[in-house]
């Protein structure tokens, strides 16, 4: 090496490689590892940890009861309530979501002038907030100045006690009693807070799925017409296989979407009436922030961390192969 | 000619009864904005068509609430925190990106693998202890208190990480040679190649930071610090004597995201799969 190109020599080069190396790389990473650590593992720790107290009467004392109140919580009918109007929000969110996501998005896939115009009007309701959704269907669906039963009224639908009727949320008694109402008296509050979150995700899964839709080569439609497919049979046969990829990305970021869903619910039935749409979340905020049982929250935003982490798992699982470890500099 | 057009009609008609379909809710709110307040409590439930529009509802001058505070105060707090957690967002994702596809260091792997962990702890789960800390900071009811959390995020690292990863090893090395380091190779060269992932990174920040509910709700009491969505949801849900201007102010609200949304869609689609798809 000539002199001209040698650089001069830093003050740390005496030290080994690898802790040179590190003290190169750490001013880059700092700034986030300082921020994961405050706002992201040690909440993490700190919750596992606030789990194994409970306050006394007055909130003056915390008292270590173990792993007592995680037996308790976990395994009470609340919980298992929660947990129940948790799915269920999931069910009727994220079905409905993806069929008319899918139709909407097969529909505006067709080669037609002004097709943009419905593409932009169908993914428009991706820019509403959770509370301007909820807002929007407060318009529909309060009990006083909403006019969703007046509408349905013309298509002889008889009106519905939105918001204020809970159906089997609002049953007390053992999960099978639960069970047996779940299919014989509708939980209204909950359809309502799923109606707003619909609404909010229809434009979201539709540009997933008209991206989906976009990689499907024509030639694979252009075969199938020759071998005769209808379009019906077209749409089982290309498709739908070639979307399921899409569909099941979907399907998880709905699931993943509806366990973090609170705006809606706060907005709308403050998890009322009598519970029958407090979910999981809503659960732990008005344990933490109202009744102030910070242990009790604090076992249950456990749970709601383990379930997430399910759910992102079999997101990154699915996702691993393309994305992931896709363009690793060797 | 006409011909065409009408074997095309049935799918205009498919398509325009969905849209009429699925934008009635807004419909509704707009018209519901433009009622006079006795529309909704004298008959109710309101007509749906404006017959007396009352076009200064959209423009009002005190607050829909009542509280003194007005939508432009909610507008300006959320467009701070909106801002102020992007810009935070792309540089701590840019520099931590830098260090994960250009640098090699011991334990650089599972030290990825922990960024793409905190993916799987949103703020939902954290919401107890991240108001204890809040709270012991003193930050309740201050901006940096409705900020600090959101400032790093592993899937921004991990978005630019592997658009950094396409740009090839051989720059770094030319670079060198020109005496640049790695701080300066990241600003002049990297991030001016990165334009398009820096753009989607950007546009998922804003738009997640402005749609915020629950942290604003829990770390905000003042009506001065509230952001817009705080503002909309307590005033439609508060006061009925002023309900046609919340319905307006949430349809005010609305419209810059809408325009957002739409003019950046293409961004939004590559940030959605991780860079993988090209929309």
């Amino acid at each position: 090496m000539t002199a001209a190109t040698e650089r001069p020599r830093s003050w740390n080069a005496a030290l080994p490689k690898p802790v040179r190396q590190s003290l190169t790389a750490l001013p880059f990473l700092l700034p986030s590892l300082i921020l994961f650590g405050v706002f992201v593992f040690y909440p993490l720790i700190k919750s596992v940890y606030l789990g194994f107290f409970i306050s006394n009467a007055f909130h003056t004392k915390q008292i270590y009861v173990g792993f007592d109140q995680y037996r308790e919580v976990l395994g009470s009918s609340e919980f298992r309530k929660n947990l129940v109007v948790t799915s269920t929000f999931a069910l009727y969110t994220v079905l409905p979501s993806i069929v008319i996501g899918t139709f909407l998005a097969i529909i505006a896939n067709q080669k037609l002038p002004g097709i943009v115009v419905f593409r932009t009007i169908f993914s428009s309701t991706l820019a509403a907030s959770v509370a301007i959704a909820s807002v929007t269907f407060l318009v529909l669906l309060h009990p006083s100045i909403g006019v969703l039963n007046e509408v349905l009224g013309w298509f002889g639908v008889s009106p519905k006690l939105w918001l204020s009727d809970g159906g089997w949320g609002q049953q007390q008694g053992s999960t099978w009693t639960l069970v047996g109402a779940w299919f014989t008296n509708p939980n209204w509050a909950l359809i309502s807070v799923s109606l707003a979150t619909i609404w909010m995700n229809v434009g979201l899964f539709t540009i997933i799925i008209l991206a989906g839709l976009q990689t499907v080569p024509d030639d694979l439609y252009e075969s199938a017409r020759i071998d005769g497919a209808g379009r019906w049979a077209q749409f089982w046969h290309v498709t739908l296989p070639m979307l399921s990829p899409m569909l099941f990305f979907a399907t998880i970021v709905g699931s993943i979407f509806s366990f973090q869903a609170f705006g809606q619910i706060r907005i709308l039935t403050q998890g009322g009436p009598v519970d029958s749409s407090r979910t999981l979340l809503y659960s732990i905020y008005t344990e933490g922030f109202e009744n102030f049982r910070i242990g009790a929250a604090s076992v249950e935003a456990i749970a709601l961390f383990l379930i997430l982490v399910i759910l992102t798992t079999l997101l990154f699982r699915l996702t691993a192969g393309r994305v992931f470890y896709g363009g690793e500099r060797t | 000619m006409t011909g065409r057009w009408a074997r095309r009609a049935p799918a205009y008609a498919l398509l325009l009864l969905c849209a009429v379909l699925l934008m009635f809710p807004l419909y509704v709110l707009v018209v519901d904005g433009l009622h006079p307040i006795d529309e909704f409590l004298n008959d109710p439930p309101p007509s749906l068509w404006p017959s007396d529009p009352q076009w200064e509802n959209f423009f009002p001058k005190g607050g829909a609430g009542g509280s003194g505070s007005s939508l432009s105060r909610y507008l300006v707090n959320s467009l701070i925190v909106s801002v102020v957690i992007t810009i935070g967002q792309l540089a701590t994702s840019a520099t931590a990106a830098y260090a994960f596809a250009f640098l090699r260091f011991p334990g650089r792997n599972v030290l990825f693998m922990v960024f793409l962990g905190t993916m799987m702890v949103p703020l939902e789960v954290a919401i107890i202890p991240n108001f204890q800390t809040i709270q012991w900071l003193g930050w309740t009811d201050t901006y940096q208190g409705l900020v600090a959390p959101f400032l790093a995020t592993g899937f921004g690292t991990f978005l630019l990480r592997q658009h950094f990863l396409t740009i090839p090893a051989e720059l770094r090395d030319a670079a060198e040679m020109d005496g640049y380091g790695h701080f300066r190779f990241l600003v002049f060269i990297v991030l001016p190649l990165a334009g398009g992932a820096l753009a989607t990174l950007g546009i998922f920040a804003f738009l997640q930071a402005w749609n915020q509910y629950l942290w604003p709700l829990l770390v905000t009491n003042d009506p001065e610090m509230r952001t817009v969505q705080i503002g909309i949801a307590t005033d439609a849900t508060q006061n009925l004597n002023k309900i046609n201007v919340a319905f307006a102010s949430t349809f005010l609200a609305f419209l810059p995201m809408l325009v957002l949304v739409i003019g950046f869609q293409r961004f939004l689609v590559r940030g959605l799969f991780g860079g993988s798809v090209k929309g």
